[in-house]
């Protein structure tokens, strides 16, 4: 169950580069690489929240907030003060980070519903922040004119290469997720999953390591803000409310909790859903998301990941 | 003269507080009934609120049925949906752990805020005040007499509530689940019909919540997760699981934000529930009266 | 393993510890010389998995010191005891069900080798060649447990005797001065419960200190140089098994128990 191969990387790697040009070929999917952009930008949050929830076993409906953060520093700093971006980027990790880490140390000490609600909580408390702190953020009607990236002269001003801009960091998230939940440290984080009580028994200190895997997702979460906010040039509070942190959880459910390849699959499912084929039945949105996290907590609680399992039990009777 | 008014300022917050805060404690006492029985916490909770709001709209307004009649039909069709809530969403759960129930209701709380945006669109709905909306003075305070209606039927609950739990073979059957669920159907209690019927009982009383509120503060689909989440904090401030809390925690909470809202910052009127909630977790999560021992013996 | 070579591994001293208003230990006062194998024993209820508990750091005392070579250690958090030396199983076995069998094993090691998120992640040569090692010590730990042949398998799909095997070879993987066994041949059967006592008696002679709390009476005297005996929360016996067996205290604890 954990030798990830790295055959299925590269491939997928492949399948990205490539991914844009066979796009273009064909009329239909033409603009699919834009959609994609927002995909690889969501899978840098489910990466890390996979791991988190199903590695180390802990929940958090408020991420929304940390990408709210990057998106929000980024914006503000390279707008009002024509800061670089890049630098901007890690700013906005930077304290990140430290929101991460402050809210963390107290939450992650909490069990179960107790957690859902801390961090249910604490991102609706950021969300009403981006809403009423007019001055920064420009209030609900969002903050515009936000540059986009450039490195060296080389600007990604177009779709494709923000495409790969995006999705280069992607792979590169996760592979390094993959290579810690391979690991020994990957090891702690499943004993901690498995028995709090043992795993401590055993050397690990497990209060920190839940701070560690949050602060980590909370930091790609806001890496991924920072991206949308320099590919759209303009954010509004909406976009980072409850609701989106639910939409997170629901990508994770989809894929698979318990398998990192469930975050991409999972994650690119529901943004096409949302983005595209889900476009012209607006009002459907909400149940249509109730219903597939429904039916997977219910029917699937491995998500896709866990259907080539069942298949394999209906063949092996 | 500036005294005078500073007072009736403060018992003007004071009376809206006690009223926003009868939403809440009827919404933590609807956590608590479920939470009792199953351990579990209700993230649709909120849902029920709305729905009772948007449903009596529908009768009493759209259709135009009386009061008298709407009221009842109104909690019967919102019971039915916490039934089925149960049914579909927590029942057929194979392998319930902490995590897969909270994702669970989760679900079908968006599952529910979809549909009512489906049924009734995105915008507010209005019902007509109980007794009119000629505004009450009462000691320099001017006092919407709904407001009287909504504490009202939060102190008719609590007693029905209690006569229920003590005085009702059905009401002493559910406690006996709540504290000790093996025993219970050792003795041949039904117990995935009594956590059926905590469901259903939670459902009604959100119901009540929700149509008692929505002539003062009108109701969109939408309000479900706001009013799930400070209900919450009401029910984990007064100490999850005991009743007595969940009033007094909804009280208090509703009358903090009130002040707040007045004295401090309107935009931040729902963010002092919500730090209430993280300061609660963070440094007593026990609560006002509920005892350390006991939230340790709780499986989560 | 530079210990520092005191004669007594493990001190207890004026020990209590209150839930609430229950006593669950009271005055616990005792010694574990290194080399030895000391059992715990008592009618159920009296505090053996308590002493465990306050002894692996779930939580600390409500009064007195507990001290490991020298150094007291009751203030300490679990993971930090294990860091000194001291390794446990558990009465109801907690093996990691996600994880093989080897991986379970491996996990065992983490106090003694240990890559930081950052080096795991880059892969870095260093966390490579820890890896290596850590899964040579882990699968050395399991032929000598006799678990070999099942290093793929699911730690959940063993059998319960095999489970607690499995969970000593874990708590042996950090190489502890003392191993603290909990039940360990609880819910066995005679041939498994054998072969569970051999292997103490192997992990002993290779110069583990082990303490065992345990109600099969026969494993108890068979394999252990001492004998504590608690009765609600006190001690009320400790000696070689020889004068244990013979102790009239003792016997009215236990029938005293049943009457």
């Amino acid at each position: 169950m954990l030798r990830i191969a790295k055959l299925p990387i590269a491939v997928f790697a492949l399948f990205i580069l490539v991914f844009p040009w066979a796009a273009r070929q064909i009329p239909a999917i033409e603009h699919y690489p834009d959609i994609m952009v927002f995909a690889g930008i969501y899978c840098l949050i489910t990466i890390g929240l996979s791991l988190l929830m199903g590695y180390a076993g802990q929940i958090s409906i408020g991420h929304a907030a940390f990408f709210g953060i990057g998106a929000y520093i980024s914006g503000i700093l390279t707008t009002n003060y024509g800061m670089n971006p890049w630098a901007c980027m890690g700013i906005g990790m930077a304290v990140t980070a430290i929101v991460a880490a402050l809210v963390g140390t107290p939450s992650l000490k909490l069990k179960g519903h107790y957690l859902a609600m801390a961090t249910l909580a604490f991102g609706i408390i950021i969300f009403i922040i981006f809403n009423e702190e007019t001055e920064w953020t420009g209030g609900p009607d969002g903050m515009s004119g936000i540059p986009g990236l450039s490195l060296f002269g080389f600007e990604f001003d177009s779709v494709e290469r923000y495409y790969y801009l995006v999705w280069g960091f992607v792979i590169a998230a996760f592979i390094f997720t993959v290579n810690v939940i391979q690991s020994g440290t990957g090891r702690a984080l499943r004993a901690i999953h498995a028995s709090e009580s043992a795993a401590g028994a055993m050397g690990v200190d497990v209060a920190r390591f839940k701070i560690l895997v949050f602060v980590y997702s909370a930091v790609l979460a806001s890496l991924a803000g920072s991206f949308y906010a320099h590919y759209l040039n303009f954010i509004n509070p909406a976009t980072f409310d409850l609701f989106f942190s639910i939409k997170l959880l629901i990508m994770i459910a989809l894929g698979g909790m318990h398998n990192i390849w469930g975050a991409i699959v999972g994650t690119g499912l529901i943004t096409f859903l949302s983005n595209e084929w889900l476009q012209y039945f607006e009002e459907f949105e909400v149940i249509v998301y109730g219903a597939i996290l429904l039916f997977v907590t219910v029917i699937l609680p491995e998500g896709l990941a866990g259907v080539p399992g069942i298949v394999k039990g209906w063949f092996r009777r | 003269m500036e005294k005078i008014t500073l007072a009736s300022q403060l018992l003007q917050y004071l009376i809206t507080g006690l009223t926003v805060g009868s939403v809440y404690a009827m919404v933590a006492v609807g956590f608590n009934i479920i939470y009792n029985v199953t351990e579990i916490i209700n993230f649709a909770q909120g849902e029920f609120v709305m729905l009772g709001g948007l449903i009596m709209v529908f009768f009493h307004v759209a259709m135009g049925l009386p009061l008298i009649l709407a009221f009842p039909a109104t909690i019967i069709l919102v019971t039915l949906v916490g039934i089925l809530l149960d049914r579909l969403a927590i029942r057929p759960i194979r392998r319930p752990s902490v995590l897969t129930l909270i994702i669970a209701t989760i679900a079908v709380s968006i599952l529910i805020k979809g549909t009512a945006s489906l049924i009734w669109g995105k915008d507010p709905f209005d019902l007509p005040a109980f007794s009119g909306r000629n505004p009450i003075t009462f000691l320099g305070a001017v006092v919407q007499p709904q407001y009287f209606w909504v504490i009202g039927f939060l102190i008719i609950t609590a007693i029905a509530l209690s006569i229920f739990f003590d005085r009702t073979i059905l009401g002493k059957a559910m406690s006996a689940c709540a504290d000790n669920p093996d025993a219970a159907s050792l003795v041949g209690i039904n117990v995935k019909q009594m956590i059926m019927l905590s469901f259903a009982l939670s459902a009604a009383i959100g119901a009540v919540a929700g149509i008692t509120m929505t002539p003062i503060s009108l109701m969109e689909y939408d309000r479900g997760a706001m009013l799930a989440v400070k209900g919450f904090a009401a029910a984990i401030l007064g100490g999850l699981g005991s009743f007595p809390g969940a009033i007094l925690g909804g009280l208090i909470m509703g009358s903090i934000e009130s002040f707040g809202a007045g004295l401090v910052s309107s935009g931040y009127k729902d963010a002092f529930a919500l730090i209430v909630l993280l300061v609660i977790l963070f440094f007593k999560p026990s609560g006002l009266m509920g005892s350390i021992e006991i939230s340790k013996i709780k499986r989560f | 393993m530079s210990a520092d070579m005191k004669e007594n591994v493990l001190e207890l001293q004026g020990v209590v510890m209150t839930f609430g208003g229950l006593m669950a230990l009271s005055d616990l006062n005792f010694k574990v010389k290194r080399g030895m194998i000391k059992a715990i024993i008592g009618p159920n209820g009296a505090g053996k998995t308590t002493l465990f508990n306050v002894i692996t750091g779930s939580f600390p005392p409500t009064q007195g010191t507990v001290t490991f070579n020298g150094r007291p250690i009751q203030h300490l958090k679990a993971h930090k005891i294990a860091d000194r030396g001291i390794s446990r199983t558990f009465q109801t076995v907690e093996l990691f069900g996600n994880m093989t069998v080897l991986e379970n094993v491996m996990l065992g090691c983490y106090t003694r080798i240990r890559t930081s998120f950052m080096a795991s992640g880059f892969v870095l040569p260093q966390a490579r060649r820890k890896e290596k090692r850590i899964s040579e010590t882990a699968l050395k730990i399991l032929k000598f447990i006799g678990l070999s042949h099942k290093f793929k398998d699911p730690a959940d799909s063993l059998p319960l005797g095999e489970q607690k095997l499995l969970e000593i070879g874990r708590a042996l993987a950090s190489e502890p001065e003392l191993i603290c066994l909990d039940e360990p041949a609880a819910g066995l059967n005679e041939t498994e419960t054998h072969v569970a006592s051999s292997l103490i008696k192997a992990i002993n002679a290779k110069g583990t200190t082990v303490l065992l709390v345990e109600h099969d009476m026969k494993v108890v005297m068979n394999i252990s140089d001492e004998i504590l005996v608690l009765n609600y929360g006190r001690k009320i016996a400790e000696g070689p098994p020889e004068d244990i067996r013979k102790s009239p205290t003792v016997i009215e604890a236990y029938l005293g128990a049943e009457a």
